[in-house]
């Protein structure tokens, strides 16, 4: 369900929580928006894939986490890097390629991890998250600890086998894991509809035992809420939940693509539901006043210009770091 | 030191690891109570309760995954494949996710993982039951890669596994386990990397590990009788590989021959080959080395077929004296 602008800010988030969600929002967007002109280029090469018009997806499930949670993202992973507090200057650098870059510019787009901020990793491998979520999960577990992992998928995720395999795992354990789907509408071209006999993914979860549920996944607020929910049914003891987030891409699936899966009424119509604009909506209706927010959107659009100078202006990483890259001589820092 | 097979090094490891290291645990398929399909874990659980010594599902994708996950936090798993074959169901966590992350993330994460099972032809198990596939995970950057002997290499290499901070495939011969041998049952891990001369010879360096360091060794003994003097290198660990130890060998004995029971083509044996030609023990080489393997067929499963695809000691004997009386081809 979708709120209304005119509905009340539910009760535990405050207007100043809510402007910090605004401004990760923001910083999303216009860092795609950024990675999608430098795509075209020629700046970033590879493959990249954009988090435009699913922000308030990452931004309201983190935003129910506490320190010491830890996620595992996928390869449309930029939005939940930066949602964790990411450094943006340091992600920039990675998608040029530069020895700056978070990881010395051995992974780009989509290997992004910080593991000071809870991000075990981004994925190229489609599901490929999702067994090591459920072992982070476990990990806590054993340590006695009562840390969450949230495990990131999109729906095109739920039909590899690594999903079963880790679903299946996390229930008979009662891990404490959060399953989110973000279900955009497709995989690469295959939509939901056609990929899936189910009316809602969400009902998969039923297989496993699982309780589920589903929400708007470009309303913050029902995010935040359903994840705030399952987080709490997870630290508690209470085992695994999975969230559906139902939300929509609004670029190519990676750099542009024709779009040939899909029309552009399609678009428009999604384009109408805006997550950030139902944000400024809801705050300026309880409350803030348009002048702050011009300033975030402006600070924001600053900040990844920054981002980009740093970047541009990092070093090229030396081959020759390549031969002693491939083992570890002692333990990574863990979380 | 005590005498015990290969199959209780194995377990003496772990447990010696649990003993000493919270962090360590093992899970896998009917490894709790029913002691996992060869016996290596037997009793285990009732010594470390049932969260320590964790029965999975059939999921080796999903237990795998897991064990990369827990690693990642903080722990050091042991994950075991009831058969090595079954890994093939859970590549993308061993090949795309363990083996990279440490790299792909620039450096900071590190995935000290274990992988062990059981691999290997010799009981009649067939084609899905009875590989011997190091030579996928050989290929791979960022796994290292075990295939101990002998019962204390076994013990040593697995204590050094559990402490690696990377991802370790190691891989147990079937016919091994039942295997006795002096163990020291210390805390000194054995390093990797490291061969060892199982013979001295003059003659010819084979080099070889696993099941067949035993084979090759009862063949040196037979033609032994007949005047030739074999040098026999076990190399005990195939990533990192002990290179230097070779292309010393076959510096001092001119001939290289290679001896393995996995399929030859594609196999470890043509990356040892390649390393001692590119090295200056080429210069010393007196005659074209000489591959024994699997043959290139899936393992088969009537006895004298099974028989005919493994290396046998017959057959090691024969190759080697035809290749040391003749110039033979590679077979
Ligand atoms: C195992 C695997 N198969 C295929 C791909 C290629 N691929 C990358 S993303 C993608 C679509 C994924 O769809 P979904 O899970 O819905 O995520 P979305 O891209 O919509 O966020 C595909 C097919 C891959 N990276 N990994
Ligand atoms: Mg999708």
């Amino acid at each position: 369900m979708t709120r209304s602008a005119a509905q009340p800010l539910p009760q535990a988030s405050t207007l100043e929580e809510s402007l910090r969600w605004l401004r990760i929002m923001l910083t999303i967007r216009r860092f795609d928006e950024t990675i999608d002109e430098l795509f075209a280029q020629g700046k970033v090469h590879g493959t990249t894939h954009l988090y435009i018009g699913e922000e308030a997806v990452a931004t309201g499930v983190i935003a129910a986490l506490q320190p010491g949670d830890v996620v595992t993202s996928t390869h449309r992973g930029h939005g939940h890097n930066i949602a964790l507090g990411g450094d943006i200057n340091a992600m920039m650098a990675e998608l040029l390629g530069r020895e700056t870059g978070y990881c010395r510019g051995f992974g780009g787009s989509m290997h992004i991890a910080d593991q000071s901020l809870g991000n075990l990793g981004a994925n190229g491998i489609v599901a490929g998250g999702l067994p090591i979520a459920v072992g982070a999960a476990l990990g806590f577990q054993l340590q006695q600890q009562s840390q969450v992992v949230v495990a990131f998928s999109g729906d095109g995720a739920l039909n590899e086998g690594a999903f079963h395999e880790a679903a299946n795992l996390a229930a008979i354990w009662k891990l404490p894991v959060v399953f989110v789907v973000e279900n955009n509408q497709y995989g690469m071209s295959g939509s939901v509809k056609e990929m899936f006999a189910l009316g809602h993914l969400a009902e998969r979860a039923a297989g496993y035992g699982i309780p589920a549920t589903m929400v708007d996944g470009n309303d913050i607020f029902s995010v935040w809420e359903a994840a705030g929910q399952a987080i709490e049914t997870a630290r508690s003891g209470s085992g695994p939940s999975l969230i559906e987030a139902v939300t929509y891409r609004y670029k190519g699936h990676s750099k542009s693509d024709a779009n040939r899966y899909r029309s552009r009424e399609e678009i428009q119509q999604w384009r109408q539901r805006d997550p950030i604009d139902h944000l400024k909506e809801y705050l300026i209706a309880n409350g803030a006043d348009g002048s702050s927010l011009a300033q975030i959107q402006r600070e924001v659009a600053q900040a990844v210009a920054d981002a980009l100078q740093f970047a541009e202006s990092s070093p090229w990483p030396d081959p020759s770091m390549l031969e002693d890259a491939v083992y570890a001589k002692e333990d990574g820092t863990h979380v | 030191m005590s005498e015990m097979t290969y199959g209780a090094a194995i377990r003496s490891a772990i447990e010696w690891e649990m003993d000493r290291d919270p962090r360590v645990f093992i899970m896998g398929e009917d490894i709790g109570v029913y002691g996992g399909a060869f016996g290596v874990t037997m009793g285990m659980v009732d010594r470390f309760g049932k969260e320590r010594v964790r029965d999975t599902p059939i999921a080796e994708e999903g237990i795998v995954g897991a064990g990369i996950g827990a690693a990642l936090v903080g722990m050091r798993p042991i994950v075991e494949m009831q058969f090595s074959d079954f890994i093939m169901n859970a590549m993308d966590q061993v090949v795309n996710q363990a083996a990279k992350i440490h790299f792909m993330f620039g450096g900071r994460m590190s995935v000290p993982l274990v992988i062990r099972g059981p691999a290997g032809a010799g009981t009649g198990a067939a084609a899905q039951h009875s590989q011997s596939l190091e030579a996928w995970f050989h290929h791979v950057p960022g796994l290292k890669v075990i295939m101990p002997a002998f019962p204390d290499d076994a013990r040593g290499l697995l204590l050094s596994a559990i402490r690696d901070p990377n991802p370790v495939v190691f891989f147990e011969h079937k016919l091994l386990y039942k295997l006795k041998g002096e163990v020291n049952e210390t805390d000194e891990g054995l390093p990797f990397g490291r061969g060892i001369i199982r013979r001295y010879g003059a003659h010819a360096t084979v080099v070889t590990y696993s099941l067949m360091v035993h084979r090759t060794l009862e063949a040196a003994e037979h033609l032994a009788k007949k005047g030739w003097d074999i040098e026999i290198i076990d190399l005990r660990s195939l990533v990192p590989m002990d290179v230097d130890l070779v292309v010393e060998s076959v510096k001092r004995t001119g001939r290289l021959a290679i001896c393995h029971e996995a399929v030859g083509r594609g196999g470890v044996g043509g990356e040892i080959a390649a390393r001692v030609l590119e090295s200056d023990a080429f210069d010393y080489l007196n005659s074209p080395l000489l591959r024994i393997s699997g043959l290139n067929t899936p393992v088969p499963y009537s006895p004298p077929l099974e028989q005919a695809f493994m290396p046998s000691v017959d057959r090691i004997e024969q190759t080697l004296e035809a290749w040391l009386t003749q110039e033979v081809t590679s077979q």
